[in-house]
């Protein structure tokens, strides 16, 4: 696409007019996105083509970003100056981004055309997108099933070639399980490597953005693209930002070359209990697959695997309860002042009606889990669990290079099927979300279907090597490059 | 683990700053209770000596120069304020009758 517009086979303007087509079309099935900006896009779109026609004219468009004229869809939790952002709730209806994001601050800077805002569970708090309070998101293999969440949006819209590239955040497992249930890839990166400045909340120690693209590549030069320190969030990290799409293999034999000596654990906990047969066959195969191209496979022990849910919802709900006291109806947002009531009341009211059924449970979890005489057996415990998790981590990368996993146990699941039973949703995140607490990177990279629907490969790498997560996806695309299911899409 | 009660899911959401109806406590006190029933498992593993992870990556201290710079113009920072009085937002009273 980036070389298209350089070469001038299309314009900026013609790429944006065909995604929003596209999005005319299929999005009233879908309901991937809630909505495009059409006026600021076309005008981003006519910016970055007088861009390219100067580069043109100045001998030449090899000095241009990648980025310069690539349609992205954010979530609807990233702030775009005068546009709406409700993180899928009530509580934020109305609400108008008074700045930019950094991240959205560096895709205007680099020329990238913003679409509009993809749906997602309410406060990123949900693994089906069914808890939007704007209504569900459809997954586009299959209507009648639910596309992965919390970024269920930006996923369905890039798996249904709506928009090439969008941004989502995980904090669980929020961007890998919907890109596994949506056939595409998604990474989250170390925790610290993007600027969360402009990101609404949802649990500050796990809280990670990333992107999504069809291939390795395009997701790796969207992480690049957003990266970086930003003094504005004191935990990104002054780290440097390698060209993870640059320093990629240009042929498959390369890529594919790559895969020689690398020692790839395999983490016997995360062939959970409840997982689906044919989810493990085809994990079972792209492992496979990956030591016939000459990856030595370790098996490893993650021990704490089993305590990795119970800590998670400790931690996450705790956080949330916290950041989400801010939505108490005075500065902005939802409020609701009943006449003669005291500001208690009012509060509560606010709070009662503007949050959906989800966010009120976690609130409460956490809410419980801080309170006075639970702290220690709650959170605190957590948080020494949580040190456990992340050794067992440590200990596995003194012998591998990165480990191989599912993403998700099962592929995507019929629309209602989990809603009344919050701990079955929460399983959907069984392998993911011990990676969040321990900051690690993690890509998941599509590896066949099970039932005609997707399965998702999770690559886990250590603290900042994203570079190497991508090169070994790259890798395992070359592999897998000449396969039938390469074929099939939605 | 403990169990809640209705009494105290109802203090819990009082904590929480939450309005929920009879049949939102009745299915909370419910959801809730199988959710700490999973939270059993942890009791199972001994952390005395374990020390808490509260963050994953190794930064501390970080500050910055104490300088005045740009911020959101007034009204940029109050558009979205429910209530407004010129250059102020209305809070609801805290202090008085109100709030005992």
């Amino acid at each position: 696409m980036a070389a298209g517009l350089r070469a001038g086979d299309f314009t900026a303007s013609e790429l944006l007019d065909a995604h929003l087509a596209a999005i005319r079309a299929t999005d009233g099935s879908i309901h991937a996105w809630l909505d495009t900006d059409d006026a600021g896009a076309t005008e981003q779109a006519r910016a970055a083509d007088a861009r390219l026609a100067q580069a043109r004219a100045n001998g030449g468009t090899g000095g241009l970003v990648p980025m310069l004229g690539i349609p992205v869809g954010l979530k609807d939790l990233v702030l775009v100056r005068g546009r709406p952002a409700t993180a899928g709730s009530r509580m934020l209806e109305g609400y108008i981004s008074p700045y930019d994001a950094h991240i959205t601050e560096r895709l205007r800077e680099q020329g990238a055309v913003i679409v509009g805002r993809t749906n997602m569970d309410e406060f990123a708090m949900g693994s089906s997108t069914e808890h939007s309070a704007w209504g569900p998101t459809r997954n586009p293999w299959d209507l009648e099933r639910v596309p992965g969440g919390s970024s269920g949006g930006s996923a369905a819209a890039v798996a249904a070639w709506q928009v090439p590239l969008s941004i989502g955040t995980d904090t669980g497992g929020s961007i890998r399980q919907p890109a596994a249930l949506c056939g595409i890839v998604g990474i989250k990166p170390t925790y610290g490597r993007v600027s969360r400045y402009g990101i609404v909340a949802f649990a500050s120690s796990l809280d990670q953005i990333g992107p999504f693209g069809r291939d390795v590549r395009d997701t790796a030069m969207l992480l690049h693209a957003v990266a970086g320190r930003d003094e504005r969030d004191s935990t990104s990290a002054a780290l440097p930002v390698p060209d993870f799409a640059a320093e990629l293999p240009a042929s498959d034999d390369e890529a594919a070359a790559s895969l020689r000596g690398v020692r790839l654990g395999l983490p016997r906990q995360y062939f959970v209990a409840g997982m689906e047969a044919g989810v493990e066959a085809r994990i079972r195969e792209a492992v496979a697959a990956l030591a016939a191209a000459g990856a030595e496979i370790v098996d490893v022990d993650l021990p704490h695997t089993d305590y990795g849910l119970a800590t998670y919802y400790i931690i996450a709900p705790a956080e949330a309860s916290a950041n989400l006291a801010r939505y108490d109806g005075v500065r902005y947002g939802r409020s609701i002042r009943l006449p003669g009531a005291d500001f208690i009341a009012d509060y509560k009211e606010t709070r009662g009606t503007g949050f959906g059924a989800e966010v009120k449970r976690r609130i409460m979890l956490g809410t419980y889990a801080l309170s006075a005489g639970y702290y220690d057996a709650f959170y605190l415990k957590a948080q020494k669990v949580r040190t456990l998790i992340k050794s067992d981590f440590d200990k596995a990368f003194e012998r591998v290079d990165a480990l191989v996993a599912p993403t998700s146990p099962t592929v995507a699941f019929p629309l209602g099927a989990r809603l009344d039973d919050p701990v079955a949703m929460y399983l959907s995140d069984a392998c993911t979300l011990p990676v969040n607490m321990a900051g690690l990177p993690g890509l998941s990279v599509p590896c066949g279907l099970s039932e005609g629907l997707p399965v998702g490969l999770q690559l886990i790498g250590r603290a900042w090597d994203e570079g190497r997560l991508f090169q070994l996806g790259r890798a395992y695309e070359a592999i897998t490059s000449g396969a039938d299911w390469r074929q099939a899409g939605p | 683990m403990p169990s809640l009660s209705r009494k105290d899911v109802e203090h819990v959401a009082h904590l929480a700053r939450l309005r929920l109806a009879d049949d939102e406590l009745t299915r909370l006190e419910d959801q809730l209770n199988h959710i700490l029933d999973q939270y059993a498992v942890l009791a199972q593993l001994d952390t005395d000596h374990i020390a808490p992870t509260a963050q994953t990556i190794e930064v501390e201290n970080v500050l910055r120069q104490d300088e005045a710079r740009p911020s959101l113009a007034l009204d940029e920072a109050l558009a979205n304020a429910p209530a407004r009085s010129g250059d102020y937002v209305i809070v609801p009273p805290i202090l008085g009758d109100a709030a005992d």
